[in-house]
């Protein structure tokens, strides 16, 4: 399917998000992000620690203000000065879904109240009984159990908790969730429920997921496309097929090549490459967005997209 | 392993801890034999009780936990008859020494990081300032750190999370251990970060001839460090071979689930496999298989009684029912079948983990 027809839910336009320090000279976190994400997708956001990711995606949640730039939800400005309506607006359809389950929920509340928060700061119930059975539903549909109401997050293993978690973000039933590396802090065999289950909701509600990872082995299993950020760059976007496929961007390479595979003969074959981004152009000509093959962007000079273009000209012949 | 030379010898480790009155078997029975200079790695959820194992081999098991049964044999001393901090002190950080998960908390963050790097070397050796301030500097510079000289009065604030980590390698190693225990190094770093730890801590294997004990949850990246693996769940080990057996040939159901649980292997669009359930109550005697209740292949014997190790290979051996000659013939999941060739066609020119 063309990017053409498919609907904007929501658009990043030109986005720099930038702290204060102290001194004179801000810090920018991120730089000039471009890009949509379409509805019913899994958009991800994939760089290493540090690299601005959570920053963006805290700024689509208003949490960090961008310094310039916009982004647009559903036809609609959500960045800088908007109405109170709006605001709540954007918290009621645009919920997070966060790292580490055991410090994002209050220890000292029960699940009854971690997941019905949200409702009763919205009102989105009729009344008691309405409102205990909309939490029952919510913790049906994650797979856990109402009578599990009454407890307390620590009695919970890590990913039960991070299904509780993922409940409260539902119960809102919101339009777009920013799931912020949400299976970092889970045991592999965890990983495996957490991501089936975000996927079936996905499926089921017709959601809309920016996945924030640093872990490309997990992003191929749950993304149809992704952004690889570096130093608060988006240095390449392409749908995950073609990404895997059709890697350009050294550092997309490198973040490839550290991967671990689960098989020792490879894995003592296999090079980890360390990205150098002193080997780019140096010319000191500006890098933009540019569009190697439909829906398949790169952050480059003019000099280096001819270079690209050769490697994957070169890619595409030997890969037929 | 052409010496084979036994380092570290563990006979029947059981651990229990008092927990509300109440008594919790951590560790049951597990004996392990680690051979010199070699990488053995303890694969496990979390809970299965890895850590807690191997915190037997230094004495810093937690104050409601003791040792209840079994021996470990270290150069003819039985580490499990230490009692007092004193009596550790020749061995903990001299000689085994360990490296924790998250840098951040096992630095002190208001003390520099060269005090830190010198307290354990005038601590073990008897030196003086300025001796182990040179040591700390060369081994900051082994670890990977640019600039040591520069960067030994800042503090561990300023270092990322990845120099963080090296740090405590550094610390770690500053004594020259004969065993390094390293206890989930990477699962707080990302995979950049981790790929390059990994290296460092093989390198400097290489270069120190230390022999290194690797804790993770994580299958994948054991491929890359380990001699052999041990499978561990509910407090024993249940597998454990060389890493080639473990990876192509995985006997128990349980290091089939794990394997088959690597998002890497799963397919786009298909649900990637889980193992269903929770571990078990380590409070209750366990019965039979520990992983029976969550075993699709459970046999009717997995329920009644604990299953022996069966030999697969002289160097490979399974806690399971499955490998008895009585039992049905089950084959292992169709997921990781042919795990090498699958493995290969993905990293090979047009897989998706390709890399030039």
């Amino acid at each position: 399917m063309s990017n053409k027809d498919r609907e904007v839910i929501l658009s990043i336009k030109h986005v720099d998000i930038s702290f204060d320090t102290g001194h004179k000279k801000k810090f920018v976190a991120v730089k000039d992000a471009n890009f949509d994400i379409y509805k019913g997708e899994t958009f991800a956001l994939v760089g290493e620690s540090g690299s601005g990711k959570t920053t963006l995606g805290r700024a689509i949640l208003r949490i960090n203000p961008c310094s310039a730039g916009e982004i647009i939800f559903e036809g609609k400005r959500i960045s800088g000065k908007i109405s109170k309506a709006e605001d709540r607006n954007v918290i009621r359809n645009i919920q997070m879904i966060f790292q580490d389950p055991a410090a994002s929920l209050n220890e000292r509340a029960t699940i009854d109240y971690c997941v019905s928060e949200g409702l009763y700061n919205f009102h989105l119930y009729e009344n008691e009984a309405d409102r205990s059975a909309k939490v029952d539903k919510a913790l049906n549909d994650v797979g856990l159990l109402p009578e599990h109401k009454s407890r307390y997050p620590h009695e919970f293993s890590g990913g039960q908790r991070q299904r509780v978690g993922i409940a409260r973000a539902m119960i809102m039933d919101p339009k777009f969730i920013v799931a912020d590396e949400p299976i970092s802090a889970l045991d592999v065999s965890i990983r495996a429920q957490v991501l089936n289950l975000m996927n079936k909701l996905k499926a089921e509600r017709n959601l809309t997921y920016l996945f924030i990872a640093h872990d490309l082995s997990v992003v191929r299993f749950i993304a149809d496309r992704i952004a690889v950020i570096h130093h608060g760059e988006i240095v390449e976007i392409a749908d995950s097929e073609t990404l895997f496929k059709y890697p350009i961007h050294p550092y997309t390479t490198a973040l490839l090549s550290t991967v671990p595979m689960p098989d020792p003969i490879v894995e003592r074959t296999r090079t980890h490459i360390v990205y150098d981004p002193s080997k780019l152009d140096q010319s000191g000509e500006e890098r933009e967005m540019r569009e190697l093959r439909p829906g398949h962007f790169l952050h480059c000079t003019s000099k280096e997209f001819a270079e690209y273009e050769e490697k994957i000209a070169q890619m595409e012949k030997e890969q037929g | 392993m052409q010496t084979k030379n036994v380092i570290i010898s563990a006979k029947d480790v059981e651990v229990k801890f008092r927990v509300r009155d109440k008594y919790l078997t951590a560790i049951r029975n597990v004996s392990l034999d680690l051979y010199e200079g070699e990488t053995f790695a303890i694969v496990g959820e979390s809970g299965s009780g890895k850590s807690v194992f191997t915190k037997t081999f230094t004495g810093m098991l937690e104050s409601n936990g003791r040792i209840s049964g079994g021996s470990v044999m270290f150069h003819g001393q039985d580490l499990t008859k230490l009692k007092k901090d004193k009596e550790w002190e020749g061995i903990r950080g001299a000689k085994i020494s360990t490296v924790f998960q998250d840098p951040m908390t096992s630095l002190d963050p208001i003390r520099t990081i060269g005090s830190q790097i010198t307290e354990v070397i005038e601590k073990h050796q008897k030196i003086s300032k300025s001796e182990a301030k040179k040591q700390a500097i060369d081994i900051m510079e082994r670890v990977g750190i640019p600039n040591a000289a520069d960067r030994f009065d800042e503090y561990p604030f300023q270092y990322s999370g990845g120099m963080r980590q090296r740090i405590v390698i550094a610390i770690a190693l500053s004594c020259h251990p004969e065993i390094l225990i390293c206890d989930e190094p990477t699962t707080a770093l990302d995979v950049t970060i981790q790929a390059q730890i990994i290296k460092l801590i093989r390198d400097l294997q290489k270069e120190l001839g230390f022999t290194t004990l690797y804790i993770t949850h994580d299958l994948g990246v054991v491929a890359n460090v380990a001699d052999r693996v041990g499978v561990m769940y509910g407090g024993q080990i249940i597998e454990y071979g060389t890493v080639e057996e473990i990876f192509f040939e995985p006997q128990h159901p349980y290091t089939w689930a794990l394997l088959s649980a690597l998002p890497q292997i799963g397919e786009k669009g298909k649900e990637l496999y889980y193992i269903t359930g929770t571990p078990p109550s380590l409070f209750n005697k366990i019965k039979g298989d520990a992983f029976a209740p969550r075993n699709e292949h459970a046999l009717k014997i997995d329920f009644e009684e604990e299953p022996p190790f069966f030999k697969v290979s002289d160097t490979h051996y399974a806690k399971t029912w499955l490998l008895d000659p009585r039992a049905p013939k089950v084959e292992k999941p169709e997921a990781i079948c042919n795990l090498h060739e699958k493995i290969q066609k993905m990293t090979e020119k047009g897989g998706a983990f390709h890399v030039e």
